[in-house]
């Protein structure tokens, strides 16, 4: 880097500074409209009548605000609340999956020392290289052996596996933090390694915790590959496979105002956990990709 | 560091003993360990292992299966499909990526700046990144459409086309229109991972730069790019990944279509074995999806070991 003579402003320095601020604040403003507009376009038209939610040209305010578009929504098929209940049921089996099994494996891999310690911990973050897609058609053969094809339990224990390389890995960062101090004071107390990992270690791997639930509550809430293929059964579906048939207008001719009702039940919790567990999730984020 | 003290705490006399209480003791870990290490063989070693296994059989989904050698592999080479499935997704790979990377490198200059509201500005760009990606393709195709959708009735409103475009109907538009989307919900992620990248570059390294009387061109040019040429590996590597897996938008956009013209390589095997129930074919393109993809991962580990430069 050589030195080279300040170039000359048109503008003095001041008010030069401030357009430049006003420009980037221009910008910045811009872009957040660019980012949001589909949201909340989506969101406005949920709330429209149905009729204006179809027509055309598109407009941008409702008329009133109405719930009708989530009142014909919940007559879709079985039922929206057998839909939401069934992303619910394997997003919460996913996550007390995860989350134990990954506490238990994150605990022995920090703190033991055992035949094939190594081995094991490399196959399992080994796994996160290999994509779920490529080994989809012998895991629909394995669940059909174990007659878990079109059950949502099964879906949740495929979901499981492949949160669990990414959540062992964080929770056994988590362990690693925590000083030795702590179970040798809780050992001397005559604790039991059960107690000592539900009392005294849990409390303190919390974060670890609630960042595994997290990701195991996104990967299984947005799924739609393993979804579409596991589950055959139109009762079964879970919100993402049940919205593409609202949208393809398989129950008759697409109801637009009921597919953005749809697209908020489905985006609403993700944003909501987002902004509330913001420091959890970007945390994941850069652990997943540092690995 | 444990085996140094362990061999000096146990000489060879010691270690002859027969396993005592203790080296069970020891195993304990295992059995924490265990419930998830089923998981993984159960659900992902196993079928690995059959997909290696399947790929050498024809394999309906009823029905006998017959052990067939490469023959699978053989009909791949000359089957049309495969071919343009990996074209496509190479060549919507070779689009995405710089899409994305150019524009995430952009945000991220443009939120680096630690000033009022930033915090916000990054909430909202990252935002869509959150939301599902099947659930982004159908807002899109809502947003694309020819009939309600918002996309033609704002061209149409300032004079650029005159009549409701079909995007989805066309090979060209419906690739343009995947990579929109896609950009629209993917790009805050690239901007976070390249704003982190940035961020861990000194400030030093910028003040001296200004001392010596270095523009903000010659700052970038010199400081921050060299300087983040592991991240940028990084972000590569993972748009390129995410683009060779890519099926949701390909089959809820597009279906595929116009003419199989927009079927990804996860599509194709999808289709073989969901659609047509050849799972010994499928299994056989899983192989070599397999393969490509331990290619790119294996060039990640080479680009983010690399540390020779600074």
């Amino acid at each position: 880097m050589r030195a080279h003579p300040l170039p000359a402003h048109p503008l003095p320095r001041r008010r030069r500074a401030a357009t430049v601020n006003t420009l980037y604040y221009a910008l910045c403003v811009l872009l957040v409209a660019v980012f949001l507009f589909p949201i909340l376009w989506s969101a406005l038209t949920s709330l429209k009548p149905p009729s204006e939610a179809a027509a055309t040209p598109p407009t941008l305010w409702p008329s009133h605000l109405v719930l009708d578009n989530y009142a014909t929504l919940a007559g879709y098929g079985a039922g929206l609340v057998r839909y939401v209940g069934n992303s619910l049921l394997v997003a919460v089996i996913t996550i007390v999956l995860t989350s134990i099994l990954s506490l238990l494996g994150g605990y022995g891999f920090s703190r033991f020392q055992f035949v094939g310690r190594n081995v094991l911990f490399v196959v399992m973050l080994a796994t996160l290289m290999i994509p779920f897609q490529s080994i989809l058609t012998p895991l629909y053969l394995i669940l059909r052996a174990i007659h878990l094809q079109d059950t949502l339990l099964g879906l949740a224990l495929v979901y499981t596996t492949f949160q669990l390389p990414f959540a062992i890995f964080v929770m056994r960062n988590s362990f690693d933090s925590v000083p030795r101090e702590i179970e040798e004071a809780a050992l001397i107390d005559g604790c039991s390694s059960v107690t000592l990992l539900t009392r005294v270690m849990f409390p303190v791997v919390l974060p670890g915790v609630v960042t595994v639930a997290l990701f195991a509550f996104f990967g299984s809430w947005n799924e739609f590959l393993a979804a579409l293929i596991f589950l055959n059964d139109s009762d079964k579906y879970t919100l993402p496979v049940m919205l593409l048939n609202v949208q393809s207008g398989l129950y008759g001719s697409v109801d637009w105002g009921a597919v953005q009702a749809g697209m908020m039940l489905s985006m609403l919790p993700c944003i909501a956990l987002f902004l509330f567990l913001q420091r959890y999730y970007l945390s994941g984020l850069t652990q997943g990709a540092v690995k | 560091m444990p085996p140094v003290r362990a061999n000096t705490l146990n000489p060879p006399a010691a270690r002859s003993r027969p396993r005592s209480r203790s080296w069970w003791r020891k195993q304990v870990g295992l059995l924490f360990v265990l419930p998830s290490v089923a998981f993984t063989a159960v659900f992902f070693l196993a079928p690995l292992v059959m997909t290696a296994w399947m790929s050498l059989h024809d394999w309906p989904l009823l029905g006998a299966r017959h052990f067939t050698g490469l023959q699978n592999y053989a009909a791949l080479l000359s089957d049309g499909n495969f071919w343009s499935s990996l074209g496509f997704t190479a060549k919507y790979t070779l689009v995405v990526t710089p899409v994305l990377f150019v524009l995430a490198f952009g945000l991220a200059l443009l939120v680096k700046r630690s000033v009022r509201w930033v915090g916000l500005f990054r909430t909202a760009y990252f935002l869509p990144v959150v939301i599902g990606l099947a659930t982004s393709s159908l807002l899109w195709v809502w947003l694309l459409n020819d009939q309600v959708g918002v996309f033609n009735a704002g061209l149409a409103a300032i004079g650029v086309i005159r009549e409701p475009f079909q995007w989805l109907a066309t090979t060209g538009s419906a690739l343009t229109a995947i990579v929109v989307m896609v950009t629209w919900k993917m790009v805050g992620l690239t901007m976070l991972l390249l704003l982190i990248g940035m961020q861990a570059i000194p400030e030093e390294f910028y003040e001296a730069a200004r001392v010596d009387g270095a523009s903000p061109w010659e700052q970038l040019r010199f400081i921050t790019l060299p300087l983040m040429r592991r991240t940028f590996a990084l972000a590569l590597v993972l748009s390129v990944i995410g683009s060779f897996l890519a099926f949701d938008p390909m089959y809820i956009m597009a279906g595929g279509g116009p003419q199989n013209s927009t079927i990804t390589t996860v599509y194709w095997i999808f289709k073989a074995a969901f659609v047509q129930f050849r799972l010994g074919y499928a299994a056989s393109l899983s192989v070599v999806l397999l393969v490509i993809l331990i290619a790119v991962s294996v060039v990640q580990l080479y680009l983010l070991r690399d540390d020779t430069r600074y």
